[in-house]
């Protein structure tokens, strides 16, 4: 057995472990903690097949954003867990019984008969100072340019929605009114006032003015 | 060395425990969330399996694109969450009944 095979086998048992935990466990913290490290486990797994950029990815976007939000969220919540769990085991035989079906069935059509090593050689290593990175981005800035703006809109509706569905008004707060601060026009804000500016009567108080004080401080 | 079908086996474990987690977790609109983005990974495997095994990187290029989606789904279903239990004090999906007819 190489080292490449027992790191496969390694990284995918602990994989599944932690997958199978994830659904059975009581506590939704421990799920979210146990999907943490199903993610990481599988990033590896991605690394092992020289898609180094994504398993990086893996690990910073979902392992440290999407699931500190869903670990945000467990803990924000109040739950009372005792009517979550009703039904676990009478669905638990339904549930087994699927997935079993299903992974003999998937098993059946991707097997070694299909996608062994005969059909599908494993490829050479990647030579040295190969980065994935690299053509990862010189075809996701050319031929898919048009998908990955889709992408970044995607991820701003959401940003939108996400802000619009959890974001509520408090009562008793003050709070700048942006609109009215923008539409407001000079004449709402400067009255001009229309004063005689040179006649006689102003200078001479002016005039009456300095002198007293100047008098004052002469005493 | 590890060859592609050991690869895809592992993608369809993945995603048969992801749905057997949601038989299992019918009620906890929560663990469904996170069967969900489990269901998600698996596809990725696939996707970065055969990117591997057939030398071409369009199946990364998806991947990329798939993790883009399920964020933003994360975000948006846990933004619903957080309102639902604000409304109703319960995520309990045998609560949800105003829709039924």
């Amino acid at each position: 057995m190489t080292l490449y095979q027992f790191l496969f086998y390694v990284f995918a048992s602990s994989a599944v472990i932690s997958a199978i935990r994830v659904v059975t466990v009581k506590n939704p913290v421990h799920a979210a903690l146990f999907l943490v490290l199903t993610f990481f486990t599988t990033s590896l797994t991605w690394i092992l097949m020289e898609a180094e950029f994504l398993g990086i990815v893996l690990l910073l976007v979902y392992v440290g954003a999407v699931m500190v939000l869903f670990l945000f969220v467990v803990m924000m919540l109040d739950i009372n867990l005792a009517p979550l769990r009703e039904g676990f085991v009478r669905n638990l035989p339904v549930g087994v019984f699927v997935a079993l079906v299903m992974v003999i069935e998937l098993g059946l059509i991707v097997g070694s008969h299909a996608f062994g090593l005969a059909n599908y050689p494993a490829p050479t290593a990647a030579a040295a100072g190969t980065s994935n990175t690299l053509a990862l981005g010189s075809v996701l800035y050319t031929e898919y340019v048009y998908p990955f703006e889709i992408a970044a809109f995607i991820l701003l509706v959401s940003i939108v929605s996400a802000i619009a569905l959890a974001h509520r008004k408090r009562e008793g707060v003050l709070y700048q009114n942006i609109d009215q601060q923008v539409k407001v026009n000079r004449d709402d804000r400067i009255r001009m006032v229309k004063m005689v500016s040179s006649t006689p009567v102003v200078s001479e108080t002016g005039d009456g003015k300095s002198n007293s004080s100047g008098e004052k401080r002469r005493d | 060395m590890i060859s592609l079908s050991q690869f895809l086996v592992f993608g369809a474990i993945l995603f048969s425990i992801s749905v057997a987690g949601i038989f299992l977790n019918r009620k906890n609109v929560l663990v469904l969330l996170m069967a969900i983005e489990l269901m998600l990974l698996a596809v990725n495997v696939n996707f970065i399996a055969f990117s591997h095994f057939l030398g071409n990187i369009n199946g990364q290029v998806f991947v990329f694109f798939v993790l883009t989606v399920a964020a933003a789904e994360a975000a948006i279903g846990l933004a619903i969450l957080v309102t639902l239990f604000r409304n109703r004090r319960t995520i309990n999906v045998e609560d949800l009944t105003e829709m039924k007819g």
